[in-house]
């Protein structure tokens, strides 16, 4: 199959199929070209990716804004961490253990807010309230340690183990790129399928969708379940990952603004999007920290002012998000990404 | 040994080489001839911990004569902002080393600690825990972390400890106590270690309530309340700088002075409460980490301190961060050379007599925790702190009961 | 446990919700008018504290006399966010004026942090430590007159809202916008005003809060997050509504902080949040939503 072929299957040009591969072949090759600390920025780079993606699939395809999402990567990390200290389970078996957990907390805030009118920012709102009623939960929960912390052992890593997922950063790293792809091949089946249309329909005019037969109801709450499972998984990375969950952090409200931010800079509603996203806005914060450090300036909190004023400049200058400009420029057709 | 906050030619240099020597194995850049040993010094300077942070770093900005003093090497300390965030102090800790740090200092935060704790075991650099409490930390059977400050654990066996020796001076036995405490890491492992730990030391009273607060709580008055309507003889309590104000002003407003307030934790001693309540601020006993005021290497590091700082009180945060250093440099000394394990078997075998905290000196068990040092317990007198136990730290008498906050107008 | 610890701290929780409830009452105006869900407000809110810090430490100035003057000032501050920024983003998606107000937010917090340090900062008036007794109530100065002054403000801007030509055209604004542009409102303009409003309200309630609580430059977050739970409790466009909210709210904090494990008592508030927003979801006082 020529490369022309290919990319015609895929819907860009012989060009596109070209650059995917060598970004592929970039990313899949990385850790041997960088040192650990670069690593963990992609492995971060990577996960606000994979988040990003998740999120994208409530908001971007289904137009229900969360600003809670911490709640399912909290949940998620929880589980797997729980079923890790105390019985020895590995993180895949904890995940399977997750994903209901999570897509049982998304059906019923979907199921509350979708049944009783809760919509835009209220909704939004009512999403803040559950995570933070998770946080101060967990705080409060003896059966993961409450406020001080669920600590998972660690031991110097001999070996990679991915079933347990103890191992070197690249290990890590592997299983984060694989996720982010099978993330987006996921994305792109859904948002192509029958119920990406009808996402659509419901994002672009609710009412509308209604009034043509589509039960509105039935496909929001699939995109909640959805997405809760998602992140969940994210959560039981972050868990083997950092290896210390504390509910103040893991269930914060920062938390689920970070998740946010990535899809948003990058393009809502965008495959590319939230991926672009998670990159630009790792690639600014490391960025500033070279600069403040080249210019020795050490005053706290000085590359956050200037953070906040970059993401204000790009949330102003690039209403739809950096990638659909970008995908404009390279010629890509914009309901293909 | 200097701050790194001016970037020298070397250091840029030194990054680029990091950057693209990605095959070099750390060792052979590490172990170099003769020079200062770069020490990251990993800390919270902004987030909700960067006050604490701010004052860590004053330990390190006068040890460097101090050191030069003692005959040890000197060390250039690489600053690195963990920014109160677990994330970013793992991130800090990898760039650290990869700019070239042979050890690192940190970082206050027990969870933010146990992040670079991984990062250090993982990559072979050791780390000198200057301040953090949770016990998990030296349990892992690391071989390349070390911490001078004691646990949690034994912070409240210490503390449980001192107090029957203050209740013996002042000749009293409360019967009753409200436990009041934060809700956070640190408040939630000391209620742990009360709760298990009273009992083994048949202390007189007994605990009529135990009041969890929010950290983030700005106004205590319905936890005061509650305390008062308890009727407890003494307040026992576990909290933080801004607790702690709020606490005694709700004390005073509320009309309510205890026979004495004992606090397990920071706070009630720091510049902060004692310059802004002045008068109201005498009394309180706070069991926790501190100098012994009779070693002579803690009389020099106070009289550096006031003399740099002037008005402000040498306290745990600078006392732990200057032995770390200390620790640091004693190892470099013995070692000989700063590679890694070099450097992690020197720590192992640390045997410093001759410091500034409470105990026997600085010495390392096989977990890499300094089991033998001791807590104090201090008072506030006249914006000073004063240590009234163990018996050979003391340099002041005891003060109780606590006098009157109504009557101090 | 005897009843006078109840009534101290019932009594404590009113007036505490009465300042919670002059700050909601901004939000009350920016959100119910303007529809800006300003996610900067507790931000706000710490910046005219951090004023009255200054002013205190500086000039030994009262925060309760300098109630107007910050107040103005924050009018000030507030028309030109929403001329100078806010505006052009009231047509855009929710999640684009969220970001766009949380990136502020994001930049005033680090720049108090890098002006005001990460002390904790108090005014101590000569009254700090005062209380009155009255029977078995115990009632804290300071919070007594927060209170006070919490209700004239609410009370001052009721009055300008119902019987002055600019606040009935706010109002009409906020009924009709498409009407309002119909008869030739400058809506832009009174867009601009209801956020300096909004804004001076914080201002206003920032002094007083500085009686309360000590101000750090990371307070902004918690205090934006139960402006809204008490916005929403209370109901939208309504001051009365956002008052009576604060009060509520801080009433079933401090009374589920006696009953059950006060660092939990939070949850409470959040549970309100949720039944509201289920059952009726216009609020407690706000108008039926369209």
């Amino acid at each position: 199959m020529t490369p022309a072929a290919l990319a015609r299957l895929g819907g860009g040009t012989s060009r596109h199929i070209v650059i995917l591969l060598m970004l592929l072949l970039a990313v899949l090759l990385a850790p041997w070209a960088v040192n650990d600390y670069l690593l963990t920025v992609l492995i971060v780079i990577l996960y606000s990716a994979f988040t990003g993606q998740a999120w994208n699939i409530m908001m971007g395809f289904a137009g229900q804004l969360s600003l809670g999402h911490a709640l399912y990567a909290g949940l998620g990390a929880y589980v797997a961490a729980v079923l890790f200290v105390d019985y020895g389970i590995g993180p895949w078996i904890g995940f399977l253990a997750a994903v209901p957990v999570a897509m049982a907390c998304g059906a019923v805030i979907g199921f509350l807010a979708f049944r009783f009118g809760v919509a835009g920012v209220y909704f939004a709102i009512l999403t803040i309230a559950f995570a933070e009623f998770a946080r101060i939960g967990f705080d409060h929960l003896p059966a993961v340690n409450a406020s001080a912390g669920l600590f998972l052992p660690v031991r110097q890593a001999t070996h990679n183990d991915v079933w347990h997922l103890r191992g070197s950063p690249t290990m890590f790293y592997y299983v984060i790129l694989a996720a982010t792809v099978a993330a987006f091949v996921l994305c792109r089946l859904l948002l192509k399928s029958r119920m990406g249309y009808f996402w659509l329909a419901i994002r672009e005019d609710e009412e509308a969708a209604r009034a043509a037969g589509v039960n509105t109801f039935r496909y929001k709450m699939y995109a909640v379940m959805i997405s809760a499972a998602l992140t969940s998984f994210a959560g039981v990375f972050y868990a083997f990952f950092y290896n210390n969950l504390f509910p103040e952090q893991v269930f914060s409200i920062g938390r689920s603004i970070e998740m946010i931010l990535g899809p948003v800079i990058g393009g809502i509603g965008t495959l590319f999007g939230p991926i672009l996203g998670a990159f630009v806005l790792t690639g600014l914060a490391e960025a500033l920290n070279a600069v403040m450090a080249f210019y020795g300036l050490d005053i706290p909190g000085a590359k956050q002012v200037l953070y906040g004023i970059c993401l204000l400049v790009v949330i102003v200058a690039l209403p739809e998000g950096v990638w659909p400009p970008l995908a404009r420029r390279l010629g890509v057709g914009k309901d293909k990404l | 040994m200097t701050s790194q906050n001016r970037p020298s030619r070397r250091r840029v240099l030194a990054g680029a080489a990091a950057a693209a020597s990605t095959f070099a194995a750390p060792t052979i850049v590490r172990a170099q001839a003769k020079g200062p040993l770069k020490v990251g010094m990993l800390l919270p300077r902004s987030g909700f911990e960067a006050a604490i942070g701010q004052d860590c770093q004053r330990g390190v900005d006068i040890a460097p004569p101090i050191l030069k003093s003692l005959g040890l090497p000197d060390l250039t300390v690489m600053n690195g902002d963990t920014e109160s965030n677990v994330d970013v102090a793992r991130e800090r800790a990898e760039k650290l080393i990869s700019e070239g740090a042979q050890l690192l200092v940190g970082a206050f935060d027990s969870g933010q600690t146990t992040a670079i704790a991984q990062v250090a075991e993982q990559k072979g650099i050791p780390l000198v825990i200057n301040i953090a409490g949770a016990p998990a930390i030296t349990e892992q059977g690391y071989k390349f972390v070390f911490r001078n400050f004691p646990t949690a654990v034994t912070i409240t066996a210490d503390a449980f400890a001192n107090q029957k020796e203050v209740f013996a001076l002042a000749g009293v036995a409360p019967k009753s106590a409200v436990f009041m405490r934060v809700n956070d890491t640190y408040g939630t492992a000391m209620s742990k270690g009360v709760a298990a730990l009273m009992p083994k030391f048949d202390m007189p009273y007994k605990i009529a309530d135990e009041i969890s607060y929010d950290p983030a709580a700005r106004d205590l008055s319905v936890e005061v309340s509650k305390a008062k309507a308890t009727n407890a003889e003494v307040l026992l309590i576990v909290g933080r700088l801004n607790d702690a104000m709020l606490i005694t002003k709700e004390l005073i407003k509320q009309r309510w002075t205890p026979q004495a307030i004992l606090s397990m934790g920071p706070g009630w001693y720091e510049d902060q409460y004692l310059k802004t309540l002045k008068k109201m601020a005498d009394g309180p006993i706070s069991f926790v980490p501190w100098y012994d005021p009779n070693k002579k290497l803690a009389k020099t590091l106070e009289a550096a301190f006031v003399k740099k700082y002037p008005g402000s009180n040498l306290n745990t945060n600078q006392v732990f961060t200057f032995e770390a250093l200390l620790v640091a440099a004693d190892a470099y000394k013995r070692a000989g050379s700063a590679d890694p394990k070099a450097l992690a078997d020197a720590l192992r075998s640390t045997n410093i007599t001759d410091n500034v905290s409470v105990g026997p000196g600085i010495a390392f068990d096989a977990k890499g925790q300094n089991a033998k040092v001791k807590d104090s317990a201090i008072q506030n007198r006249g914006g000073k702190l004063v240590t009234i136990a163990p018996k050979e730290a003391a340099n002041a008498k005891l003060e109780w009961p606590l006098k009157s906050y109504q009557s101090r107008a | 446990m005897p009843v006078d610890v109840y009534l101290n701290v019932v009594v404590a929780g009113i007036l505490t919700g009465l300042v919670y409830g002059l700050m909601a009452l901004g939000l009350s105006v920016i959100f119910g008018v303007v529809r800006v869900v300003n996610f900067a407000h507790g931000e706000m809110m710490s910046v005219a504290m951090y004023l009255a810090v200054v002013l205190f430490s500086s000039f030994e100035l009262d925060p309760l006399l300098m109630l107007v003057p910050i107040a103005a000032v924050m009018f000030v501050f507030g028309y030109a966010l929403q001329a100078g920024l806010i505006n052009p983003f009231i047509t855009r998606p929710e999640h684009s004026q969220f970001l766009l107000i949380v990136a502020l937010a994001l930049i005033i917090v680090n720049a108090l942090l890098i002006v005001f340090g990460p002390d904790a900062r108090t005014v101590q008036t000569s009254y700090a430590y005062d209380s009155f007794q009255l029977g078995p109530v115990l009632v804290d100065a300071s919070k007594a007159y927060a209170g006070g002054a919490a209700i004239a403000f609410a009370a001052a801007l009721f009055a300008f809202f119902r019987f002055s030509r600019v606040g009935t055209a706010i109002r009409a604004c906020a009924d009709n916008y498409t009407g309002a542009l119909v008869i030739g409102l400058n809506v832009k303009h009174l867009y601009a005003l209801t956020f300096a409003l909004g804004a001076a309200c914080v201002g206003a309630a920032g002094s007083m809060m500085t009686l309360i609580v000590d101000v750090t430059p990371v307070l902004g977050p918690t205090y934006t997050l139960l402006a809204f739970v008490i916005v929403i409790t209370g109901g939208l466009g309504s001051m009365a509504g956002a008052l009576l909210g604060g009060i509520l709210i801080g009433l079933t904090e401090a009374v589920a902080g006696l009953l059950f494990t006060p660092s939990a008592k939070s949850m409470f508030a959040f549970a309100i949040l949720v039944l509201v927003l289920l059952f009726r979801p216009q609020g407690l006082l706000g108008k039926r939503l369209s």
